[in-house]
């Protein structure tokens, strides 16, 4: 994959009175790339994709797509297209009409007109259905019509808002490996604003996790849920177990705590880490903490009792209490080996591994 | 024939009325003495009474299933969305066939049959819609009759358009103070409002003053009070905010999303007014001519204190057949006949609107 930028965003923020809905944001998307605004309602992932679509305009700094300034250029002339949360389908136009109706505007002979729709309706798996009304389809193909009306535009950014929030979850699944396969297949940045982890983490080649409209971080989906910067990242993509630490020593790359539990640990120090007091905060997910069975045993373990469990299918959430440690940890098992049919109050034994352990910025 | 094209006017004249009432609803809610007398104040009670009335139903039905299968059958009728909806609406239905539907069906009898001095020969004849149809004077007086309410719903609505899109789209948190203030010329009366723009336009009055005032005229001109045009000016400003309101709910119906979409896929302001904004309120345009174009086709104060001989309209001559002239079935005849010609009429603007739309796609 090429590594030339796409959209350069530097410095950004929009303020509305003393109220900052993105505060100096600063991000470059690459070409081709699947790229998310994860983050919880009110982070400013939707100011920012509006931004970049220009239906708002940035209070200071700079947007550029393609290596053009943004500044100044009303959304009609960007180019950029927009699959809007609400789908915005034309109620009085058919799917045909509404998956056509940028390219009237370019004055296409009608031949080329037909083929292009024809094209888009197919990448999305709609052929045959261009003469049915928009407000006839359900859910699942309104989105289908929202998409390829805006890929019929061929823009060099594709912005979608929470495309699939109103699907029901089979429907999103499923949606979510063909947005990717689309993708893949047309080659196009695509700019996906999300509060579900699980579809950032599935689809994107990068991901941007903001909070309170800042950015917190920008790196692969494995690096964002194996090692968030801070605390506010860790929770918000799956659970976490949060210790306590104290900093015994640190420098350039690594960082050594000693905490409750785990004992002296030393780790990769976070990017953004700055030393707050003597604290730190060291953290586990709880998949990393494996039951041991029997009398298996492992280099790193701890022990205490099943407090409560909650059952999820696949797997099996296990709240133990162990000696040592403030807070009860959580465990994620899988239910292969009868983790759902350990009894609350049943002693316990869990193994992980020190490489899992990371320390976090608070 | 005629039969029929009554009904539809029947139909098309209560779907107007309700209109008229709910918008007054909305024009007078505001205003303390009027909240006893609107339909909120009549439908609680109704509600209540439906209310209870189940209520011991399914009292009577739990008390005595096996003596009573037959209350049992009915519970769902009353209970039915349909019974309540039609308890509802029953007094004004009465309202409506009583002085609405019989005086209409009086009307048409009369138009078919002679006056005979001060009798009336009920034998059934044509010669009513014979004279109606073909004698010059009301031909010609129906003509311009269609042709002023035409102008005056075109007018109309072209200047409310944009009056209701700007409350709509730029009228901000005072939507409703705009609207307010839209409906204060309606706290004087209907009369009144004619009367003053007898004072705009009349000899000595204010547009000629000021314009001889400013040397724009070396003597007042008569070109402006008792003509057709006089007419014109006055219908229009008399009904504009009948067609402000329509408007005004079909715009904002308009999801602005639809708008950010349009702009989103090219489209500048103005493209994207034609291509989205305008096809979507259509509907209220629609109603907007509509329910400016039946009522001022039989108008009869306006042309009567504005008009002059110019601006004479068909009500003035239906007043004078029932009237000075004493003959009631060349009268009703023509009331018939306006009518037909007025369904007619908004049947044709309804198509040629819709169709006008769809090929604007």
């Amino acid at each position: 994959m090429p590594d030339k930028t796409m959209i350069e965003i530097s410095h950004v923020t929009r303020s509305y009175g003393p109220f900052r809905a993105l505060d100096d944001a600063t991000l470059s998307i690459r070409e081709g790339e699947f790229f998310s605004l994860l983050g919880p309602s009110g982070c400013g992932k939707t100011t920012l994709l509006r931004m970049i679509a220009g239906f708002d305009t940035p209070t200071s700094g700079t947007i550029a797509i393609d290596g053009q300034p943004m500044d100044g250029i009303p959304a009609n002339r960007r180019p950029t297209n927009m699959v809007f949360q609400s789908y915005a389908i034309f109620p009085h136009l058919n799917v045909e009409q509404n998956v056509g109706y940028g390219l009237k505007r370019l004055r296409l002979d009608a031949a080329e007109e037909r083929r292009r729709v024809d094209e888009a309706l197919q990448q999305v798996s709609l052929t045959g259905l261009g003469k049915r009304g928009a407000t006839e389809l359900s859910g699942g193909p309104r989105q289908r019509v929202a998409l390829a009306r805006a890929l019929v535009m061929r823009p060099k950014v594709l912005l979608l808002d929470e495309p699939l929030s109103a699907l029901d979850k089979k429907l999103r699944e499923q949606m979510q490996v063909e947005l990717r396969r689309l993708q893949q297949a047309v080659g196009i940045t695509f700019v996906l604003v999300t509060h579900d982890q699980y579809e950032a983490l599935g689809m994107s080649d990068r991901i941007a996790v903001m909070f309170g409209g800042r950015i917190a971080q920008v790196a692969s989906p494995k690096e964002v849920y194996q090692k968030p910067v801070n605390r506010q990242v860790a929770d918000f993509l799956g659970g976490m177990n949060f210790v306590k630490a104290e900093v015994l020593a640190e420098n350039d790359a690594s960082i050594t705590v000693q905490a409750p539990g785990f004992g002296k640990v030393t780790t990769e120090k976070p990017p953004l880490y700055s030393r707050n007091g003597a604290g730190a905060t060291l953290g586990i997910r709880p998949e990393r903490l494996r039951v041991l069975w029997d009398d298996a045993t492992a280099p790193h373990q701890i022990s205490g009792t099943v407090v409560d469990r909650h059952y999820f299918g696949e797997i099996t959430h296990l709240i133990v209490q162990a000696p040592g440690f403030e807070k009860p940890l959580s465990v994620s098992e899988t239910n292969n080996y009868g983790a759902d049919d350990i009894p609350v109050g049943a002693p316990i034994r869990v193994a992980y591994d020190p490489d899992a352990l990371v320390a976090l910025a608070d | 024939m005629s039969v029929q094209s009554e009904s539809v006017e029947i139909a098309l004249d209560f779907d107007w009325l309700i209109g008229m009432m709910a918008m007054i609803g909305v024009a007078w809610e505001r205003d303390g003495p009027w909240v006893d007398g609107t339909p909120h104040g009549g439908t609680i009670p109704a509600c209540n009474q439906t209310g209870t009335r189940s209520a011991a139903m399914t009292a009577t039905a739990e008390g005595s299933r096996a003596a009573a299968p037959r209350r049992i059958e009915r519970k769902p009728l009353l209970r039915s969305g349909q019974a309540q909806g039609l308890a509802l609406v029953s007094p004004t239905l009465a309202y409506a066939l009583i002085l609405l539907a019989v005086p209409i069906l009086v009307v048409v009898a009369h138009s078919f049959w002679t006056q005979d001095y001060l009798t009336i020969d009920r034998s059934f004849t044509l010669e009513n819609y014979r004279i109606a149809l073909t004698e010059p004077i009301y031909r010609d007086l129906l003509m311009r009759s269609l042709w002023i309410s035409l102008v005056v719903s075109i007018t109309t609505v072209v200047l409310a358009y944009p009056i209701a899109y700007f409350i709509s789209f730029h009228g901000g948190r005072h939507k409703s103070l705009w609207l307010f203030l839209i409906t204060i010329p309606f706290w004087t009366s209907y009369l009144l409002r004619v009367m003053s723009w007898k004072v705009i336009l009349g000899y000595n009055g204010v547009l000629n003053s000021g314009l001889l005032a400013l040397g724009v005229i070396d003597e007042p001109s008569t070109a402006l009070l008792y003509n057709s045009s006089a007419v014109v000016i006055t219908l229009t400003h008399a009904w504009a905010a009948f067609a402000i309101l329509p408007i005004f709910v079909s715009l904002e119906k308009v999801d602005r999303t639809l708008l950010e979409a349009a702009t989103d896929l090219g489209d500048g302001p103005i493209r994207r007014f034609v291509r989205v904004t305008l096809p979507l309120s259509i509907p209220g345009v629609v109603s907007a001519i509509l329910i400016v174009m039946i009522p001022t086709v039989g108008d009869y104060v306006t042309p009567r204190l504005v008009g002059g001989k110019d601006g004479v309209m068909i009500a003035t001559a239906i007043q004078a057949q029932f009237g000075k002239a004493a003959n009631w079935p060349l009268g009703a005849a023509l009331s018939v006949t306006t009518m037909a010609i007025v369904t007619a009429m908004a049947a044709a603007t309804v198509f040629l609107i819709r169709g006008a739309a769809r090929m604007a796609r």
